[in-house]
């Protein structure tokens, strides 16, 4: 297959996944800014949201302040964003448009389907919550519906491969980034920060991952910060922790080494880092320092990604 | 004359390039005025140097490395024996019948200011004169400066200015004698200074015209004469891209640096490039 | 002409019969009511829709994506009338390739005076870097589509040439599939040539003229300008329908005078490229050196004879309007036959004689840029204000050899569905011919355009023309 077609794969279904968790990320702080300071802290979810979206240093190019317009505005409409959810969705549809013949009809459906749709929704328009609320679930279905088709349709080939490439190595670095953002509400000691108030920070990570019901689920406990890092982390049954998604991006490497005869350096760092996770315990990267064992995952992540494109899709 | 020619281009890459391919012309041939005695281009990269004839007739070299490519140096080493033919040039390889240089190309599209110009100077009758005319009076009206003009620049855009390089005064006069209804084409290649200056900073290009009678004549209006002895030949075509030296592009490789060293010299003087 | 000729109908002659050709269908419009029609011709659109068959419109900001109208009455052609189109189709194909091959290498035709060595060496379309160089084997146009009219019931004329890269022919092929869906009756009733083996056709063309130094199945891409270019729907049909990669120029790179693509398997040889991207941008180490859609080297490896490009460079200089104007000559210059196909009288304003002729009937004048195309920088003489006539006299007197004139030719009219009804329209025809090294190849039929206002005599998509499905019927 083309370089630029597997590409294109590629992309499409990262920037899907990254409005989907943009969505989650406007929806978790929604909920956070609006809970009175007696519970919620006095932080400044707003900034937070910035932070975690990965986006801080051109969000304060055009504003001065994080409050809820200006950061859901930021994050959903910007043009000046590329990675507002409005540009995910024209970046995902142009790299869908120049690979039409190698996605099946659904799968071009659900994203031109969301294109159209965007056009519908105005920034002004969101300071309603219900607006809002809309507006989200949209995005949130989009991004199933369009998992969802290339899973039922697409033909078990390397063009399906790339694509869920595309999804791992995306949800990682979201998973990563949340956790690189909020790792001193997860801290022992976190008392001296504001008690039982975070709580609702736990929670409301949990949330942005859709994983909140999977721990009780899991852990049948209530909510405690080490118990919600091993579950972003190292729980390879939940579908967004970081085992997870390399536990998937072998899996994908290993169909391409196979059918191609070759593998390289992409499966290597790939496996490596599979390893690590799972011979991981979550004590032992509390000890060592979670704030590190993050960054740490973000770079290897963001590495995996170069070598994926540099052996397969330039 | 014995002239020894000596022409590194470096190109560094803040980046390493992944890959770069290049078309050199940077080969003489020979005619009366000139004959190449040795010659010599190297790659100082892991490639095949495809020589080809082109279009014109001129010598090209295509080649293509895969990076990285920290840093590239092409370099050419010569001696050729000149004779001056007074800007006649006999026995030069021809592939195309003079009408062909009629033709207009973007880099050499005279606007009013420049057919306006070449209208003052036409002797009816007598090509040869409308040609010195033109080259004396360009020679004296366009200043030598390297600063406001580029590889890009139309002879309208430079004539407009009044200024440029050895390539903008080609192109003016290669402008103002096909708006006359004059075959004439471009032709780069190397000068020797008289006045002993060894090192210089680019080739040298200049034009030449069709005279019914002469053929095809030579007119350097940056030095605002016919090509002597000092001048070697190298490439010519319709205007710069056509003889353009190196016609590259490159995949990756951002922040390119460009380093060119001429040396031009008699063969009797020892040269060396650092 | 217009106005002293009558227009022939290719279904109702002037005495009100049907010409047999159209008997069957005559027969089946009768029946069918309009609204019926009118149905099908919305769900034909929705197919359209469906299928992303869309086009850009140059200048239309608001709309880059506009369906091309399609009208579900069907053209008709009887077998003999194509065998004489074909044939004369092959003729002329045969006579550009003939050209090409001279004006590139000995120029036989410039010395025996019969084209003007101007004409082609002062054409843009020429291409001063394929002098003397090499094609692989010696085939220029491999995909050609030639513009016909017709006037009167043994009437055809070639009303321009399309040497460079043709395109048209995906509507050709879904026409014909939308066809068979809403009227599945009407193919019971008739015996129509299919049109389907088209990419078929085509790929067999190509790989026909893959370099020698190919493997014996030769790696075939579609080459394209990219998402914005007006026929990228094009592209992507049929490089699927080819099986073969839609390549864009980053995708390619030459190394030691080869072509490749990336793929994800690593570099893999190009040995035939069918190019939908102009001369120009092909290659910046040849041509605009600012051209981001070509592939560097490309040039090198073609003269090379590595690559067969598709059609080749410099074609353009054969389907000029100035060079159009001499095609009867330049068949029997080169294959000493009578033309098959009559070219439209032609008046060429560079001639003084001719230039005053034209001045002095503009009114009733069609008068044509040679460069232009697509209907733009044209005047159509008895259409035209007086303004407008006056501001192409200033042109033709001030650059007289850009222009060609030709008389106002009645097109034939084929019944088309239209708001009021079945009515009359203008139609033409784009017959696309194959040729590759073993043979010449046509598929039966073509695109008739179609002029959907009344009266209108222009029929490019870009100025409201609609397109109609081809039928040529076995006799």
């Amino acid at each position: 297959m083309l370089s630029r077609t597997a590409d294109n794969l590629f992309w499409l279904a990262r920037y899907v996944e990254r409005a989907e968790y943009l969505a989650r990320i406007i929806e978790a702080s929604t909920r956070l800014a609006n809970l009175p300071s007696a519970y919620a802290g006095t932080s400044n979810e707003w900034e937070s949201a910035v932070a975690t979206a990965g986006c801080a240093h051109l969000f304060y190019q055009a504003h001065d302040k994080a409050t809820r317009e200006t950061v859901i505005d930021f994050l959903a409409f910007s043009p000046d964003n590329p990675s507002s959810i409005r540009s995910c969705f024209e970046v995902a549809r142009t790299n869908a448009r120049s690979v039409r013949t190698a996605l099946t009809v659904e799968m071009w459906d659900a994203i031109n389907a969301a294109w159209l749709e965007l056009s519908k929704y105005r920034a002004s328009g969101l300071n309603q919550d219900e607006h809002l609320a809309n507006f989200l679930s949209f995005v949130k279905e989009t991004g199933l519906r369009f998992d969802g088709s290339a899973y039922r349709t697409m033909l078990r080939s390397d063009g399906y491969w790339f694509s869920r490439l595309g999804v791992m190595i995306e949800r990682a670095d979201n998973t990563a980034r949340i956790l690189d953002v909020k790792y001193h509400v997860l801290l022992p000691g976190a008392e001296q920060v504001g008690g039982s108030l975070d709580y609702f920070q736990w929670s409301a990570i949990l949330r942005a991952v859709s994983a909140l019901t999977a721990y009780h689920w899991v852990y049948k406990e209530s909510l405690k910060p080490w118990l919600v890092a091993d579950l972003l982390i190292l729980n390879d049954q939940m579908p967004r922790s970081l085992a997870a998604c390399y536990e998937s991006i072998v899996r994908n490497l290993d169909s391409l080494s196979l059918a191609y005869g070759r593998q390289g350096p992409a499966q290597r760092a790939a496996r490596a880092t599979r390893t690590k996770l799972e011979s991981a315990r979550i004590e032992d990267i509390f000890q060592s320092g979670l704030h590190e064992f993050v960054s740490d995952f973000i770079t290897e992540n963001n590495r995996l990604g170069a070598a994926i494109t540099q052996q397969y899709l330039t | 004359m014995r002239i020894r020619i000596a022409h590194e281009t470096i190109y560094s890459y803040a980046v390493p390039a992944h890959a770069v391919i290049q078309t050199l012309r940077l080969t003489p041939r020979n005619y009366e005025g000139q004959h190449v005695a040795t010659w010599r281009i190297d790659v100082d990269q892991d490639c095949r140097l495809d020589a080809h004839e082109d279009a014109f007739g001129n010598i090209t070299h295509t080649f293509s490395c895969t990076g990285p490519v920290q840093t590239l140096t092409v370099r050419v080493d010569g001696l050729v024996e000149t004779s001056d033919t007074a800007g006649v040039v006999r026995g030069a390889i021809e592939r195309f019948p003079p009408g062909l240089y009629l033709r207009g190309t973007d880099l050499t599209t005279a606007d009013g200011e420049i057919r306006a110009y070449a209208e003052a100077r036409e002797r009816p009758g007598d090509r040869l004169s409308t040609l010195h005319a033109l080259l004396d009076d360009l020679a004296r009206d366009i200043t030598f400066d390297k600063d406001p003009t580029h590889s890009a620049t139309t002879a309208a855009e430079a004539f407009a200015l009044k200024r440029g390089v050895c390539q903008d005064f080609a192109h003016i006069f290669i402008a103002a004698a096909r708006h006359l209804n004059i075959p004439a084409r471009y032709v780069g290649g190397y000068f020797l200074h008289a006045d002993g200056t060894v090192d210089q900073e680019a080739g040298h290009a200049w034009a030449e015209a069709h005279v019914e009678g002469l053929g095809w004549v030579g007119f350097d209006a940056a030095n605002g004469q016919c090509p002597t002895e000092q001048h070697i030949r190298i490439a010519c075509g319709l205007d710069y891209l056509n003889a353009a030296p190196i016609r590259g592009s490159r995949h990756g490789g951002e922040g390119e640096f460009l380093t060119v060293k001429v040396v031009v010299d008699q063969a009797s003087r020892q040269v060396q490039v650092q | 002409m217009a106005g002293d000729a009558p227009i022939f109908d290719e279904m109702n002659l002037a005495d009100g019969a049907v010409r047999p050709a159209y008997e069957t269908l005559a027969r089946w419009l009768k029946t069918i009511p309009t609204d019926l029609l009118a149905t099908r011709s919305r769900e034909a659109e929705a197919l359209f829709r469906r299928i992303g068959i869309t086009f850009a419109v140059y200048g239309d900001a608001a709309s880059t994506e506009r369906l091309i109208p399609f009208d579900v009455i069907p053209r008709v052609l009887t077998n003999d009338e194509w065998v004489r189109l074909s044939k004369g189709l092959t003729q002329r194909v045969r006579a550009i390739n003939a050209f090409l091959g001279d004006v590139y290498t000995k120029r036989e035709i410039l010395r025996a005076g019969i084209v003007p060595e101007d004409l082609v060496y002062q054409n843009p379309a020429f291409r001063p870097e394929m002098n003397q160089q090499p094609v692989p084997h010696g085939i220029y146009v491999m995909i050609a589509g030639i513009d016909i009219v017709r006037v009167d019931a043994d009437t055809f004329y070639v009303l321009e040439d399309n040497a460079r890269t043709p395109s048209g022919v995906s509507y050709m092929l879904e026409n014909r599939e939308v066809m068979i869906r809403l009227f599945p009756e009407l193919f019971s009733q008739h015996r129509v040539a299919p049109v389907e083996n088209y990419t078929d056709d085509l790929l067999a063309t190509m790989k026909s003229v893959a370099p020698r130094s190919a493997s014996s199945d030769p790696t075939c891409v579609l080459l394209t300008p990219g998402l914005f270019n007006s026929a990228y729907y094009e592209h992507t049909f049929l490089a699927d329908k080819l099986g073969v990669e839609l390549v864009e120029g980053r995708d390619l790179f030459v190394k030691a005078d080869v072509v490749y693509m990336r793929t994800t398997e690593g570099p893999k040889r190009v040995d035939v490229i069918y190019r939908r991207l102009d001369d120009d941008f092909l290659d910046p180490l040849v041509f605009r050196p600012d051209s981001a859609l070509g592939v560097p080297g490309l040039m090198s490896a073609y003269h090379a004879g590595n690559v067969t490009l598709a059609n080749a460079v410099g074609t353009g200089v054969a389907d000029d309007k100035a060079v159009y104007s001499y095609m009867p000559e330049i068949v029997k210059f080169y294959l000493g036959e009578e033309p098959i196909l009559k070219n439209v009288p032609t008046w060429r304003c560079r001639a003084p004689d001719e230039l005053k002729y034209v001045l002095d009937h503009l009114p009733e004048l069609v008068v044509k840029e040679v460069h232009g195309s697509g209907g733009y920088g044209m005047l159509i003489g008895p259409k035209a204000a007086a303004a407008e006539i006056e501001l192409f006299r200033h042109k033709l007197v001030k650059d007289p050899s850009n222009f060609i004139a030709q008389p106002t030719l009645a097109l034939s009219t084929c019944p088309t569905l239209v708001e009021e009804g079945v009515a009359p329209r203008h139609v033409d025809l784009r017959p696309f011919v194959l040729t590759g090294r073993d043979k010449v190849r046509i598929v039966p039929g073509g695109l008739t355009r179609v002029a959907l206002k009344e009266g209108s005599l222009v029929v490019n998509s870009s100025q409201g023309g609609g397109t109609k499905d081809t039928w040529v019927l076995d006799s």
